[in-house]
């Protein structure tokens, strides 16, 4: 194969590029507007708007993402990293991909069980997935909170780990990933 | 760490090229300085704190003196304690059932589903003010009715009316400080009455409010009652016009005065909730709603000022409540009655109170959902009685 083989294996192709900061950038913010939703009295509805059917696009985005990462060949890990770090790099993106499937489907089940209807926009709504249980309301309302806080961590976790590899370790594994190409060295 | 997980690399690419397990040696940059390090070290940990202070920052974590859903439900709970599995505000309620038919008047106002001719299902609640699921019934006790539209496509519409013409209050700032200054005092087990007077010196507008409502005396009971919707809400119909509207309803039983027995010690203390009761077995009790249209100036902002004389009214259609249960057995109890949960083609207005209603409902709601539900005071017994 061409140079540009090597190219491909450096780094992930262009499609698990654009979903992983597609996906960055409504995880940050549907982080933000959940923490902030919940502490407002004046913006509360305008952000609970926001935040429902960004939570259901962030669900159908994460299906798509896990489907294409299993039709897409993967670069292989940069030769620095220990068997440890590779072990806790799955482990992390495993626990990130449950989490940003079992997050939105929480969010979904505890309005359902709470009786809400569940708007996207105008008339648009989705159907109820739990029956009317205010008990299992109270309880998916706790874990919906939990979850958003392992989430968070996890996101710190992931973005330190980046930071240090690429500003300590300096092996370029942030190139794996930038929305642009990148020649190999 | 970025998703790397990498077990396919070398059985995929083995078939066309022979590398390993990793990457190709890259060409190492020249080692950093142990000041280097430290340099870029402390530079992750300021980027990261910045990463989660400002998440801090939107949770509110360093304003601590800023109202939010919880601090004010914190203080309905320092007013009126905390009584298991009820609602912080209007506690004391019984559920009804029935159906609303619209004549197809409010199509031209707004788009939603409600308005165009036909019935729909109906859920509802009778409530009175305040905290204490267990209160007496006074006749001026600030009387509430929520109700849940269920529309054929799915959509719901929930309102939370009360019988007062206007709201005391401007804002949420302005409920909540009321609610402070009716905090019983810790050694008098009293609201101090003084702190009551300062708030409506320091508040001309709920002094205007109060003189408004005072100026009507309420009804005899829930049965012949108004009930006001109280905030403007912004409606948009089929060719996308928008004006703004507040609603009410009117009640088809005829108006009588509440009489002086009412303050009689030996009347039975739900004599509202009973008299509502026997009244609903009697016929079903039926209500006009009401759209008044704002004209341009009107105030959308402020529901403690009535629109002047005059504006139109809008007869949409009849709501029925036919049917009468107690808590115990209605879907009422575990319904939200959230004044934004609305259809396509009404939305809320820019008064303030909005959105602090719907976030303080919620956070009611949630603290509730997860307790013990306390019989109510009006049993299924007494429902039959």
């Amino acid at each position: 194969m061409s140079a540009s083989t090597t190219t491909d294996r450096q780094q992930f192709n262009a499609s698990m590029r654009f979903l992983h900061w597609l996906m960055a950038a409504a995880v940050l913010t549907i982080l933000g507007i959940g923490v902030a939703m919940v502490a407002s009295l004046g913006g509360y509805h305008s952000l609970v708007s926001i935040h429902r059917p960004l939570g259901i696009l962030i669900l159908i985005l994460v299906v798509i993402r896990f489907v294409n990462r299993l039709r897409s060949t993967l670069p292989p890990f940069p030769a620095t990293m220990s068997p440890q770090e590779r072990l806790a790099a799955h482990a992390s993106e495993v626990l990130l991909y449950t989490l940003l499937f079992v997050q939105p489907l929480v969010g979904w089940a505890m309005l359902s069980a709470a009786r809400y209807p569940i708007v996207m926009f105008g008339s648009l709504h989705l159907f109820p997935i739990l029956p009317h249980s205010v008990m299992l309301y109270a309880f998916l309302r706790k874990a919906h909170t939990f979850l958003a806080y392992l989430l968070f961590l996890t996101f710190i976790a992931h973005f330190s780990a980046i930071l240090f590899h690429t500003l300590i370790v300096r092996d370029g594994m942030l190139n794996r990933m930038v929305p642009w190409r990148v020649r190999a060295r | 760490m970025a998703p790397l997980a990498n077990r396919d690399a070398k059985t995929i690419h083995s078939s066309v090229e022979p590398l390993g397990e990793t990457g190709p040696m890259e060409k190492h940059p020249a080692p950093l300085t142990a000041g280097n390090v430290l340099a870029r070290l402390a530079g992750i940990g300021v980027l990261l704190l910045a990463v989660v202070g400002a998440f801090l920052y939107l949770g509110g974590w360093f304003s601590p003196r800023k109202l939010t859903p919880v601090r004010f439900v914190d203080e309905f709970e320092r007013v009126n304690g905390i009584h298991s599995g009820f609602r912080r505000n209007h506690a004391k309620g019984v559920g009804v059932r029935g159906f609303f038919d619209s004549n197809g008047q409010g199509v031209r106002l707004s788009k939603a589903v409600v308005f165009q001719s036909g019935r729909v299902p109906v859920i509802g609640r009778f409530s009175l003010g305040g905290g204490d699921p267990h209160a007496s019934d006074e006749l001026g006790n600030v009387r509430g009715l929520g109700l849940q539209f269920s529309l054929p496509d799915g959509e719901e519409w929930r309102t939370a009316m009360i019988n007062l013409p206007v709201f005391p209050f401007k804002d949420p700032q302005a409920f909540y400080d009321n609610l402070v200054a009716s905090q019983p005092d810790p050694n008098t087990h009293q609201p101090d009455p003084a702190k009551g007077v300062a708030f409506i010196a320091s508040h001309p507008e709920t002094a205007r409010a109060i003189g408004i409502i005072k100026s009507g005396a309420p009804s005899s009971g829930f049965d012949n009652s108004a009930y006001y919707g109280l905030n403007a809400f912004r409606f948009v119909n089929a060719d996308g016009a928008s004006i703004y509207v507040r609603w009410a309803l009117a009640p088809v039983q005829p108006y009588e005065a509440g009489s002086g027995a009412s303050v009689d010690k030996n009347l039975n203390k739900n004599f509202l909730f009973d008299g509502l009761i026997a009244s609903i077995r009697q016929h079903p009790l039926q209500w006009r709603l009401i759209m008044t249209v704002a004209q341009p100036g009107d105030p959308t902002d402020d529901a403690t000022i009535p629109w002047p004389e005059g504006r139109e009214q809008v007869d949409v259609g009849t709501l029925t409540l036919d049917s009468v249960e107690s808590e115990k057995t209605s879907p009422a109890r575990d319904i939200n009655f959230d004044p934004l949960v609305l259809p396509a083609g009404m939305a809320p207005s820019n008064d303030p109170l909005l959105s602090a209603r719907s976030a303080v409902y919620s956070q009611s709601f949630t603290r509730r959902a997860g307790e013990t539900k306390e019989p109510s005071e009006i049993t299924p017994a007494e429902v039959r009685k």
